[in-house]
């Protein structure tokens, strides 16, 4: 308890935060408590003069108390929620709000990506069909020029195929090597 | 490919029907496109709570218009979810930051960002409020996110399915893991499987039930049917159509067990904090010792002060805490994942993490099913050769986003989420009852069970057994008329009302039970009947085409089933497999 009176005379004094002419004569004992219990709450005045008689107002109190409240907090090392003053409503400090809303750079990334995405598939569109259309053009000149009609298999003109001897696909001649012979 | 020469393959034509790449992606999209949100949200709330083509095309388009505005919901809680805290764990302050917002404080954090901050809901579904600029740009980028993955139809849809269809089962296995470790999982999880007899004798709980799976599959949309259609014709349709049915309940179940863990654990911590603030009081009036109440000895504490000092008791006006009564909240739809969900997650450890894997399972489902809503729409308009052919397939998904965008921005006004509800009740299912209905009548008697097993034993090489048999002819239409039946008469029992979050309300957080207007009952009406009055009219006008072809005795008429939905691919089976010789000769 005697801590509690010491903090309050240093803050009330030191800071001050009552008029100027009772900042001289406050001292330690100008501060009473009273109904201390055992779970640590107890009432407090503030005696303005040596006689202990008037009591410096509570609004004023409350307004210095009001203004120091972390200090107060940090004093007993406590936190607006494990001490409270009865009838002082904290002043709560406003969450941290960075200057751009976080979720709207995120919808930005997510944006950008979706509209890559688009643009990709659109002109790979645009250049396949490109690419059939040479290719379908092609083939139809190809096909005016011959005269004799021209058997196509599985899209190649049979006769660039030579069904007789067959092309030898390198990656299966390989085989022969790989393997040991018996 | 290696092919067997002597039977000719099949040279595709220019720009042919797309096909899909393989068996699983068709299967998956069939899956994706019945599991959607509902699995998730409606499923659980039942068993907490208890123990058809221009109709089903018309369906399909209402249904996507407010489908995706969901989605935008569910992408805007994303995007806030990689913010530390997040945004819905705390209060904003007010004015002279002496306190919390007020219509904050009353109700809770969750509940202000939801219709606040979210929605910035109006009272009433009168009142439209303006547009809520950052839904709109949600709803543009969930639209754009539709768009990239239907650009070509199921050649797009057919990749993205893999994500979209498979992750969502990684996450709800990863929150059933996490779930179970939860403090309090084992009471939701009783709380689930624990039967109440008497709710069964309630006939809403059947009738629930049957309108839960009928729609949980997403029929009669059309959607399925056309994913279908770009199968090859000799496909096994059964083996198909009974995975996709038993992956779509399993998923439901297997879904309930995390949401009830989840659901258990915020019960327990709601329970707690209720026990904790009411020991607190008790401390502070009979200035006892910290720790001398715990929750343990809270009951015995409290018979003992109560035959000491039952006055000081009974002028605390403690809270009576019972776990029950916080598992018995329930809710489905919109309010379990929007403020359930996020209550939960805040509670856990690593929340931002959680958040954003939960929003984006969310996403995936509710995309995949998208999907199949844009497939329903889009593949019609290909098919009955409306639309020209010059126009290609990426301008026209272009322009069927971009009007649907333009539409759901309605969704994005202050009552939005009223309208969403009343598409929902009302474009959602009962023309899809009525459709599906017409479907079975219609292949059932119309067309004939006989034909309707000759082509499936073509397709698949086996008839149809006995099972099957019944339940199309008797049993299928027998169910959709008494669920149909019941529907309407429950409908009708009761006048329409809405809950309103009104913060004037004098019973505020509790919501405000308001009737609708008429003119917006109109509006419910013409929803639920402009779908199915399609039906009738086109079998009409197809009977009136063909009486006046019979006149032509010339004309040869070929087998043609009427087809009364746009897309009817069973209309002729012998005439859809192209074959071109394999040497062109000229």
């Amino acid at each position: 308890m005697l801590s509690f009176a010491s903090q309050m005379h240093r803050m009330l004094s030191k800071y001050g935060l009552v008029s100027k002419q009772l900042w001289e004569i406050m001292q330690i004992s100008n501060i009473l408590l009273c109904n201390v219990t055992d779970r640590v709450s107890f009432w407090f005045v503030v005696t303005d003069s040596s006689e202990n008689v008037t009591t410096v107002p509570g609004s004023e109190v409350e307004a210095a108390i009001r203004m120091n409240r972390n200090r107060i907090n940090s004093a007993f090392l406590l936190s607006d929620k494990t001490l409270q003053f009865l009838k002082i409503t904290p002043t709560l400090s406003p969450p941290v709000e960075p200057s751009t809303p976080v979720w709207l750079i995120v919808f930005g990334v997510v944006l950008c990506l979706i509209l890559a995405g688009i643009v990709f598939l659109v002109v790979a569109g645009i250049r396949q069909r490109k690419k059939k259309n040479k290719e379908s053009t092609e083939r139809e000149n190809l096909e005016e020029k011959c005269e004799v009609t021209i058997t196509v298999e599985n899209g190649i003109p049979c006769e660039a195929l030579d069904l007789k001897a067959g092309h030898i696909n390198g990656v299966f001649a390989a085989d022969n090597e790989r393997f040991t012979s018996l | 490919m290696s092919k067997d020469l002597s039977v000719p393959p099949e040279i595709p034509k220019e720009d042919s029907r797309p096909k899909w790449d393989n068996k699983f992606q068709y299967i998956l999209s069939c899956i994706g496109f019945a599991v959607g949100l509902g699995n998730l949200w409606r499923f659980p709330y039942l068993c907490q709570i208890h123990g058809g083509g221009v109709g089903s095309w018309m369906v399909s388009v209402l249904v996507s218009l407010y489908y995706n505005t969901v989605l935008t919901w569910v992408m805007w809680y994303f995007i806030n979810s990689f913010q530390e805290p997040l945004p819905w764990s705390a209060c904003p302050l007010n004015e002279n930051r002496t306190g919390f917002n007020e219509e904050c404080y009353r109700s809770t954090a969750v509940n202000y960002f939801w219709y606040r901050k979210t929605l910035n809901i109006t009272p009433n579904v009168t009142e439209s409020g303006t547009l809520q600029w950052w839904l709109i740009l949600c709803l543009a980028a969930c639209w754009a996110i539709v768009y990239l993955c239907t650009i070509r139809g199921i050649e797009t849809t057919g990749k993205a399915i893999y994500v979209t269809a498979i992750f969502p089962y990684l996450v709800l296995t990863i929150f059933l893991i996490h779930g179970l470790t939860l403090p309090g999982a084992t009471d939701g999880l009783a709380y689930l499987f624990t039967p109440n007899l008497n709710t069964l004798k309630n006939p809403r709980v059947w009738l629930d039930a049957a309108t839960q799976i009928f729609f949980s599959l997403s029929l009669a949309f059309g959607g399925l049917i056309a994913f279908s259609s770009y199968n090859s014709p000799k496909n096994d349709c059964e083996k198909d159509a009974v995975t996709v049915a038993i992956v779509n309940s399993m998923t439901s179940l297997y879904a309930s067990i995390p949401v009830f863990s989840v659901l258990g654990f915020k019960a327990t911590t709601g329970y707690w904090d209720c026990l904790d603030r009411n020991i607190i009081s008790i401390i502070n009036e009979f200035d006892l010792p910290e720790e001398s109440i715990m929750r343990e000895n809270y009951t015995a504490w409290i018979s003992f002060l109560n035959s000491s000092h039952p006055e000081k008791i009974a002028g605390l006006k403690l809270k009576s805490c019972d776990l029950q009564e916080f598992l018995d909240q329930s809710v489905s739809g919109t309010g379990l994942v929007f403020i359930i969900f996020t209550q939960a997650i805040i509670l856990m450890p690593g929340s931002r993490a959680w958040a954003i894997l939960f929003f984006i399972m969310l996403f995936c489902l509710g995309l995949s099913s998208m999907f199949g809503n844009i497939e329903g729409v889009f593949t019609p308009l290909l098919e009955l050769r409306i639309i020209s052919k010059t126009i290609r397939k990426e301008l026209l998904s272009g322009i069927i986003c971009l009007i649907c965008f333009i539409i759901a921005l309605c969704f994005t006004l202050g009552s939005g989420s009223y309208w969403i509800d009343i598409f929902d009740s009302y474009a959602g299912t009962v023309p899809l009852l009525v459709i599906a209905f017409f479907e079975v009548i219609g292949v059932a008697y119309v067309y004939k069970i006989k034909r309707f097993s000759k082509d499936v034993k073509w397709m698949t090489g086996r008839k149809p057994n006995l099972y099957w048999q019944i339940t199309w002819r008797f049993i299928s239409p027998l169910l959709l008329l008494i669920v149909f039946l019941a529907f309407v008469a429950l409908q009708i029992q009761k006048p329409s009302s809405y809950a309103a979050w009104n913060p004037k309300y004098e019973g505020f957080p509790m919501k405000e039970e308001k009737v609708y207007p008429p003119w917006v009952l109109a509006i419910c009406v013409l929803l639920a009947v402009l779908p199915c009055v399609f039906v009738p009219l086109v079998a009409l006008f197809n009977l009136i085409k063909q009486m006046c072809r019979s006149k032509d005795t010339s004309f040869i008429q070929p087998e043609v089933f009427s087809c009364q939905e746009a897309n009817c691919n069973f209309c002729h089976p012998k005439e859809s497999i192209p074959i071109v010789s394999v040497c062109k000769k000229k």
